[in-house]
């Protein structure tokens, strides 16, 4: 593998890099009035860099011609995969942003250049074949991130909820590079094949530490049960379009990332991890299921919501299949198209004044006023809870089979009882939208690109979504295969 | 002789005192950067140690650029800091508590 050859495999990287660089030069010299023409030019950078990704997805690429800089980077379908739906998701947040932003005159330059930035970051978490890269992608997106959660400098709430998550996202940090030190001083290595290849000799004590140490730095990140206590706080306070970003882009990075750190690094070890998975996926499902009930912010409500998808994702991790990945990946696809729906219903949530709303009280009888908003919420609540006719369901019916077909049959019967925890507060955001007495609080807001991406995401989620069944279980079987294929 | 057992031990207290001090620490957000720092400082000496004791560079190329993302992850943390206190007129640990539930 040659040096230009490495440097064409990761050309996304390279794009997205050069472009967020010239923009934040544009951004510097022209100041806030450019905001709208940098973020419209950061959309069609992220857009384009899309139509570049996927053709490794398209082809299935895996094995030694996807591997860049000796090891260092990895540009499978498995890569493209989780890229597609982190740009896609980095662009939704720029596109839903300067009429959020401007509304309290905050639509600043350097938004879409963070957006850009987080983005490279968590591109390279999922690409990433060596912990050396894996920590520089990691960080990339937690700066850029932590500025992001705090960008609202003069609401509380806003800096609040960034100083919480630069705390424990820099704990996260540490507690992740102490398990990589220790890996690699008793594997002798940081790279991914070659922990594999010392994994497989036999595990010593030092090792199991590594392991431990590694996953729970990345449970912080994906927000799994234990380590999810800082998700409501920070979905709260945060301004909602970087709340989307948070609840889309870095999510898919961290579990792509964990995806490849658990199968590729430590799949030799798998004995070793399937336990603490099987663990954080059971009590993030209980844990976001419980948690969310008493919740009376819709941002608040759906972290938890967030909390117990990410334990249903994790069961696919926990049988450490393809198949389970596949069923993985499949979930993360419904999942982002969830959580935009969710986060859009949210933006487009606005009283008489243009204040956004977010108490869940005042969209009672929301049916009645708003009769589009309600049906949008409505929709993506019936499919996050998982019933039948709409898309979510096949999400969790996937990962549930994968889990039968391995014969992990006492985790899919928990993870289905605990469903339908969930689905008692889903349905109640639903019976507070369509059976209670009008608060008449919310007045709505009529923004083009908003209603688009709810109208998109909802034809997705409704049982047309099932047309596509076969072509995303086809991207996301091949992506899978790639993440398995290793030398 | 002092051997690879010492250093593990050294950097496993240090981590150990970090984490700690975040956790324990009710009085001031600045002592929370502190033990941050610590935590990243075990995680280099590990790194370093580990480094001459295989006789493998990757340990030591890793330390460096765990030193400049600390470096750059230290600003932002006082840029966020620096805000918080701006709104609030305080940063004791113990105020941090607009959100809960």
């Amino acid at each position: 593998m040659d040096w230009s050859q490495s440097l064409r495999l990761i050309a996304p990287e390279e794009t997205l890099s050069l472009a967020g660089l010239a923009l934040l030069l544009v951004a510097a010299w022209a100041g806030d009035k450019a905001a709208r023409a940098i973020s419209i030019a950061a959309v069609s950078v992220l857009v384009a860099v899309m139509a570049l990704v996927a053709p490794a997805l398209c082809n299935g690429a895996m094995g030694p011609e996807t591997v860049a800089f000796a090891g260092q980077m990895t540009a499978d379908a498995f890569a493209s995969f989780a890229k597609l739906l982190i740009y896609g998701s980095a662009a939704v947040a720029l596109v839903v942003a300067p009429s959020f932003f401007e509304r309290v005159g905050a639509m600043r330059a350097e938004y879409p250049v963070l957006i850009l930035f987080a983005a490279i970051g968590t591109g390279m978490m999922v690409s990433a074949g060596d912990f050396l890269t894996l920590y520089i992608g990691l960080e990339m997106n937690s700066l850029a991130s932590y500025v992001l959660a705090a960008f609202l400098r003069s609401d509380d709430r806003s800096a609040e909820a960034g100083l919480k998550y630069f705390v424990l996202g820099a704990l996260a940090s540490g507690i992740l590079l102490f398990g990589i030190s220790l890996t690699y001083g008793f594997t002798g290595t940081t790279s991914f094949a070659g922990v594999h290849a010392a994994l497989g000799g036999g595990l010593n004590t030092g090792m199991v530490f590594g392991i431990v140490f590694v996953l729970a730095g990345i449970a912080f990140k994906i927000a799994a049960v234990p380590f999810h206590m800082w998700t409501p706080d920070v979905y709260e306070g945060a301004p909602t379009p970087v709340t989307l970003f948070f609840a889309t882009a870095p999510k898919v990075g961290a579990l792509g990332m964990l995806m490849r750190v658990a199968i590729v690094a430590f799949g030799s070890a798998a004995g070793a991890w399937q336990q603490i998975v099987i663990f954080a996926a059971v009590a993030s499902i209980v844990i976001g299921a419980l948690g969310a009930i008493g919740q009376r912010n819709i941002k608040r409500l759906l972290a938890y919501s967030s909390i117990n998808n990410v334990g249903f994702i994790l069961i696919g991790l926990a049988i450490a299949t393809p198949q389970g990945s596949a069923a993985m990946l499949t979930y993360l696809a419904i999942y982002v198209a969830m959580t935009v729906g969710s986060f859009v219903v949210v933006l487009m949530l606005r009283d008489a004044d243009g204040n956004p709303v977010e108490d869940l009280a005042d969209v009672a009888g929301l049916s009645r006023t708003q009769p589009l908003l309600a049906a949008g919420m409505a929709i993506v609540m019936f499919s996050l809870a998982g019933i039948p006719p709409l898309f979510g369901f096949w999400g969790k019916f996937v990962v549930f089979q994968a889990a039968v077909d391995a014969g992990f049959v006492p985790l899919a019967a928990i993870g289905i009882a605990a469903s339908v925890i969930g689905a008692f507060y889903y349905l109640k955001v639903v019976k507070v939208m369509y059976f209670d007495e009008p608060a008449d609080k919310v007045a709505g807001e009529r923004e083009l690109a908003h209603t688009v991406l709810l109208v998109g995401t909802g034809l997705f989620l409704s049982p047309l979504g099932y047309l596509l069944t076969k072509w995303l279980g086809g991207l996301s079987g091949a992506a899978a295969l790639a993440l398995f294929h290793f030398a | 002789m002092i051997g690879i057992e010492h250093y593990v031990v050294v950097s496993s207290i240090l981590f150990v005192l970090g984490v700690l001090g975040i956790f324990l620490n009710r009085k001031n957000v600045i002592i929370i950067l502190m033990a941050i720092e610590l935590i990243l400082l075990a995680v280099n000496l590990n790194l370093v140690a580990f480094s001459s004791f295989l006789g493998d560079l990757t340990g030591q190329i890793f330390a460096m650029f765990v030193l400049t993302v600390a470096a750059g992850e230290a600003a932002v943390g006082l840029a966020i800091l620096v805000i918080y206190f701006r709104g609030r007129g305080t940063i004791a640990v113990d105020d941090v508590n607009r959100m809960k539930g």
